[in-house]
């Protein structure tokens, strides 16, 4: 049997581009690569994805596994599964690495099982140690309270990292590499699942993982017309409104707003957290911000060890007064 | 419709973050002093998940717990808000596992029960938030599954899946038996009701041992593990926030305002 060497990435793609998350994660490989003084490799899954082959390489691969098939147009487990082995078995890596996604946090652990080996979900980094060579995988657990450093024995050793955990690399299109391309080999009647539909999710406004403000609200807000004020001054600041888990339960704002371990994760220039406590679980899905302001009653709330700034006090006296201020101040 | 569904006992992940300590030798969670372990949350959305297909189609739903020490009264909640069947495996072997080690026991004791059309997990639990016991569980059975399930219908046989997906929701067709995961869109887990209480109160878990599920000490818990744990660490908070004054509420959100354009945060 081949020995296991080298990185290799599971890309994805978005409207027809390699999606962000890939750009990523082919630039926290190629660290992770050079670290073992190995190659990365990048996998394309899909239908009509050759042509981005080039695309994967700018971003730090050497070589690119192309596995172009009609079948493979949207993501199944039960086909990418077989795909993902038939590759892995070719390329033979060291490490593998999805994105903490809709696919890779089911199809990373299925391959793990499959393939005899472990997996890690949700890494927010990995590294190399410098004396095993073996991949360090630091994940938060217990909600966010804490966090474990995981290492596996077997090869490949397997890892989804969340999305922004990882930096991408600046695309250099006169990069070379080698593109193999791979068979499918899927017998379309063996498939015991199908994708019927897909709908995406409606969204007024900007995206929240996209938005560079978020304004968030927590059970503190008390009901939908609190959140418009929220809306006022996330729509001054050309942002977007976010939540905790409580007014997502409570219908004061859409499901998808909800930011969190069991919600969205994302890291805006500023966030301002607004009647929130900051609990473990709230704040994994949004300490990666670069600055937190925090208002709140309570000066003992958690949220004010993770705030650049703050201001103590009732959010219905402050969000109107800050919000009129600042619509002084970015008049000028 | 014969329907199994995986929980466990967890330290209550509602507990106060302040109460979550690390044990420094052992690289463990020290349970909180007073504070009474739950059935893992997303768990229950599974409990709910089956109990909805239970209402709409008849059925059977046995839950299935591993660990040690597991307390009755907590483990017994799926059968006080309707499950039919609880049961344990339980012994000190199985603990400390990891998602290999674990579903592979799980695995064993599903094949022992027989007869399922449908095994439900949570999507991941509280305590460790793997996610994989799940899609592992499928992996050894052989079995089809769709993860992240929002809603799901059983018609001719087949299970029609509303899956989360990053982009809203797709629907998946699978044929049965498969696996599912429920995530928490499912809907709010019910409350148990009075008579479900007492009823619960009157039934007893069946208690598998390694051996009744015809699997080794050296297979399961700690002693099955592929991933070690490394280090188990709490963050460290920089607590360096500047709290912004003012006479009166509004004066200071005034002054925040200033200072954030100062430093042009804003």
């Amino acid at each position: 049997m081949a020995e296991n060497k080298g990185v290799l990435v599971l890309c994805e793609t978005k409207e027809g581009k390699l999606a962000a998350i890939s750009a990523e994660l082919l630039g926290g490989g190629r660290k992770l690569a050079d670290d073992l003084g190995q190659e990365l490799a990048a996998v394309l899954v899909g239908s009509g994805v050759a042509g981005l082959a080039q695309e994967a390489i700018a971003c730090g691969a050497d070589k690119v596994y192309v596995v172009d098939d009609p079948i493979l147009k949207d993501y199944q487990t039960d086909a990418y599964l077989p795909v993902m082995e038939k590759v892995v078995g070719q390329a033979v890596p060291q490490v593998l690495i999805m994105g903490q996604t809709s696919i890779g946090r089911d199809l990373a652990p299925r391959l793990a099982f499959r393939l005899k080996t472990a997996a890690s979900l949700g890494c927010l980094e990995l590294a190399i140690d410098s004396a095993s060579k073996k991949l360090l995988q630091t994940k938060p657990v217990y909600g966010g309270n804490a966090q474990a450093v995981f290492v596996t024995e077997s090869f490949p050793q397997i890892a989804t990292v969340r999305p922004k955990a990882m930096a991408p690399l600046a695309p250099d299109p006169s990069r070379k590499g080698e593109v193999i391309k791979v068979d499918a080999g899927i017998d379309a009647s063996a498939l015991k699942a199908k994708v019927l539909e897909k709908v995406p999710e409606e969204v007024a406004g900007i995206k929240l993982e996209d938005a560079e403000v978020v304004v968030s609200g927590g059970r503190g807000i008390g009901s939908t017309e609190g959140f418009a004020q929220l809306e006022e001054l996330a729509k001054l600041l050309k942002g977007a409104v976010g939540a905790t888990r409580p007014p997502c339960d409570n219908d004061w704002v859409p499901a998808g707003a909800q930011i969190g371990l069991t919600g969205k994760i994302i890291s805006p220039d500023l966030y301002i957290a607004v009647a929130l406590s900051g609990s473990s679980q709230h704040m994994s899905g949004c300490s990666s911000a670069k600055t937190i302001v925090a208002i709140n009653k309570d000066p003992e709330a958690n949220i004010f060890r993770e705030a650049r700034f703050g201001v103590v006090g009732d959010w219905k006296k402050i969000v109107p007064a800050f919000t009129e201020k600042l619509k002084e101040l970015l008049a000028k | 419709m014969n329907m199994i569904v995986c929980i466990k006992q967890v330290i209550d992940p509602e507990a106060p973050p302040a109460s979550f300590k690390i044990d420094p030798s052992g690289n463990k969670v020290v349970p909180p002093a007073g504070v009474s372990p739950v059935v893992d949350p997303y768990a229950e959305y599974a409990v709910e998940a089956a109990l909805k297909i239970k209402d709409a189609s008849g059925g059977k739903v046995t839950a299935l717990s591993l660990g040690s020490n597991q307390l009755r009264d907590i483990v017994k909640k799926p059968l006080a808000m309707g499950a039919d069947e609880l049961i344990l495996l339980e012994d000190e072997a199985f603990d400390d596992g990891d998602s290999w080690s674990t579903a592979y026991a799980l695995a064993m004791a599903i094949k022992k029960i027989g007869e399922y059309d449908i095994v439900f997990c949570g999507r991941e639990a509280s305590d460790w938030n793997a996610g994989q016991v799940g899609s592992g569980l499928a992996e050894i059975l052989g079995l089809p599954s769709v993860t992240l399930a929002e809603k799901i219908d059983i018609t001719d046989g087949k299970a029609k899946v509303q899956r989360k997906t990053d982009e809203g929701y797709e629907v998946v067709e699978v044929s049965l038996p498969c696996l599912i995961t429920a995530s928490n869109e499912i809907g709010e887990p019910r409350y148990p009701t009075i008579k479900g209480i007492m009823g619960a109160k009157k039934k007893e878990p069946v208690v598998w041992k390694p051996a009744d599920i015809g699997v080794e000490p050296a297979q399961i818990g700690a002693a099955g593990r592929r991933t070690k744990l490394q280090k188990l660490f709490q963050p460290v908070r920089e607590g360096k926030c500047e709290v912004v004054e003012g006479e009166g509420p509004e004066e200071a959100a005034a002054n925040l305002a200033v200072k954030l354009r100062e430093v042009k945060v804003l």
